[in-house]
């Protein structure tokens, strides 16, 4: 349980949060017709007449659409409905020609799931925690209005009417913004992993309807919910809920009632708002479809979904901390995004296959370098480094040659400094530029007999017992090797010279 | 079952369809009319039956994934989607404003 509260006149209330969020199916062609999804084309030339509702039309739907949704109810572990049918939303708006939505109501094509939330403790989530997912169920996206290009009209851009949409429906199982928050973020991992929709916010690909409530901590009845519609960031999911529940426990207090109704959330203020407009607009008059026959699925499609699902953020997570010996923190780093996993597990192979050793050998090597050392260089550099310099092939030359020891970290990051700039291979930028540890034990150790001699009193004061002196003999060593020296090889044959 | 005058009036609403109030008197008997009749269809047994979907037992056709198959059923024809727009403008529909 979160310790989420929000402090009243009257007493404590916690809050009880569901979310139904749309996810773009990733498809090239829309749901029912075989119009372009693609994003930012000209207005309405992706449009069938299918998706214009045009008469005499019929929608027939695409394979991949209907894969794409079953293998997400399978990523959380949902029931898999092989018996779906679609229904008839019927409402009227300028965005939608049909004069209805084509969506599942009665049979879901995905029935129950669930996902977990990672313990977070800054941002009060205590320990792991399971939200379930009611259903997923797949429908056609509307059209889009402007209201700005003209003083009495509004337009009409139909391109994303009939893309194919997943409506994924959790239950009210998250008690803080940050729950939602962590929610909405793991599933867009799932997702993405999964390669079911780009998960790309910005551009509309996954957008939430939060539904709130409020009671008194310890009431075990819930409360009216308002549903806050559209909402298209984590951090706007978070402070609209923010911002609702204190509303609603501000109305409560003051005596009032909670309407359910819906409402529109402003990015600009943070605040919530009534859509008066949608008053009546919950009289869908569902039916079933009658263009459309029952969705029937096969044992042999449902294997090839399963079968084509790829590890999971969770599975991922236990094997990099596992097999790999990472830490939890690393591992959750790594696994966050699918790039850089995919840029991790490339180099990872790349690495252990150079320097001959285990991926366990080397897995936290590569970790730290993806995580902390690549990111660095490449930061620090800004617009002089070229992104397409840093190569799994270069990065893994870096790391082959300081586990060798033939370079330090501080002329990995030299070294990696300049292929991003340059694109010129790292054991030659080494060679050349003269960034290569001295481990010759000749040559340092003809160095080191240098130092002593030139430094007898010091030598002397050493072997009566300043140990503390140590330092000053390698840094010595090092001055006079303009820092090339191995650090390993210095320490064992100063530590055998001074003995 | 059967429906009320204003039951009549808002599915006429929800439907956008101008009904005037004397058309509604003879409306809602023949609603009710047709509602019982259906009641009466329910007084048969089916619970050994399947629901029939379709006259010809088949299984939902799917299509493949792919953008403008068939010309019917594909994108790229503005000019054909906008040719009965009563206000088509710069490749948009115009219709009035309707703002939240």
């Amino acid at each position: 349980m979160s310790n989420y509260r929000i402090q009243g006149a009257t007493g404590e209330w916690e809050i009880v949060v569901g979310l139904e969020v749309h996810a773009q199916v990733t498809s090239h062609a829309k749901l029912f017709s075989s119009a372009s999804t693609a994003f930012g084309a000209e207005p309405n030339s992706q449009v069938s007449l299918i998706d214009a509702a045009m008469p005499g039309m019929l929608p027939v739907p695409n394979r991949e659409c209907i894969r794409q949704a079953v293998r997400t109810g399978m990523a959380i572990e949902a029931q898999i409905n092989k018996w779906s049918r679609f229904d008839r939303k019927n409402y009227f708006y300028a965005d939608l020609p049909q004069g209805y939505q084509i969506s599942q109501l009665y049979h879901p094509i995905v029935g129950k799931g669930a996902l977990t939330i990672e313990a977070d403790e800054k941002a009060g989530i205590p320990v792991d925690k399971v939200i379930g997912v009611e259903r997923i169920h797949v429908e056609q996206d509307a059209g889009k209005l402007m209201h700005d290009q003209h003083p009495t009209m509004s337009y009409v851009d139909l391109n994303r009417t009939g893309v194919a949409l997943m409506e994924i429906v959790s239950d009210p199982d998250m008690t803080s913004p940050a729950e939602a928050g962590a929610y909405i973020r793991k599933l867009r991992a799932i997702l993405r992993y999964v390669g079911s929709c780009d998960g790309n916010m910005e551009e509309g690909s996954m957008r939430a309807d939060v539904n709130v409530s409020v009671r008194k901590v310890g009431d075990p009845n819930l409360g009216t919910r308002t549903e806050t519609k559209n909402v298209n960031s984590v951090r706007f999911v978070m402070q609209a809920i923010e911002h609702e529940a204190q509303r609603q426990v501000d109305v409560l207090e003051d005596g009032g009632k909670i309407v359910q109704e819906t409402r529109l959330f402003d990015p600009g203020t943070g605040t919530t708002r009534s859509m008066r407009s949608k008053e009546d607009a919950h009289d869908y008059r569902y039916f079933p479809d009658p263009d459309l026959l029952p969705l029937e699925l096969d044992d042999a499609f449902l294997e090839e979904c399963r079968a084509s699902l790829p590890e999971l953020p969770d599975a991922k997570r236990a094997r990099y901390t596992g097999e790999l010996g990472l830490t939890d923190y690393n591992a959750r780093e790594l696994t966050a995004e699918v790039e850089t996993f995919a840029r991790f597990e490339t180099l990872l192979a790349a690495t252990a296959q150079a320097i001959g050793k285990s991926e366990a050998k080397v897995a936290t090597q590569v970790a730290n370098w993806s995580l902390s050392v690549a990111p660095g260089v490449m930061k620090a550099l800004g617009d002089e480094a070229d992104p397409a310099h840093a190569t799994a092939q270069a990065q893994a030359a870096i790391l082959t040659m300081q586990d060798a020891g033939e370079i330090s970290g501080g002329q990995a990051k030299e070294i990696y400094e300049i292929v991003l700039k340059t694109g010129r291979a790292p054991d030659e930028i080494a060679d050349t530029e003269g960034l290569k540890q001295q481990s010759d034990t000749g040559a340092i150790e003809a160095v080191i007999d240098d130092v002593l001699a030139a430094n007898p009193d010091k030598v002397e004061e050493y072997r009566g017992g300043k140990d503390k002196l140590f330092g000053f003999f390698v840094g010595q060593t090092m001055k006079a090797m303009q820092g090339k020296g191995n650090p390993a090889v210095v320490n064992q044959i100063l530590k055998a010279k001074l003995g | 079952m059967s429906v009320t005058r204003e039951q009549v009036a808002k599915i006429a609403a929800l439907a956008r369809i101008n009904v005037d109030e004397k058309d509604l008197d003879h409306m809602v008997p023949e609603f009710n009319n047709i509602l019982a009749w259906v009641e009466q269809l329910g007084e048969v047994d089916t619970s050994a039956v399947e629901p029939m979907t379709a006259v010809i037992p088949m299984p939902q056709r799917l299509r493949d994934d792919v953008v403008d198959a068939d010309p019917l059923t594909g994108g790229g024809k503005r000019d054909a989607i906008l040719a009965n727009a009563p206000a088509a403008e710069h490749g948009f529909f115009g219709v009035p404003k309707v703002i939240e």
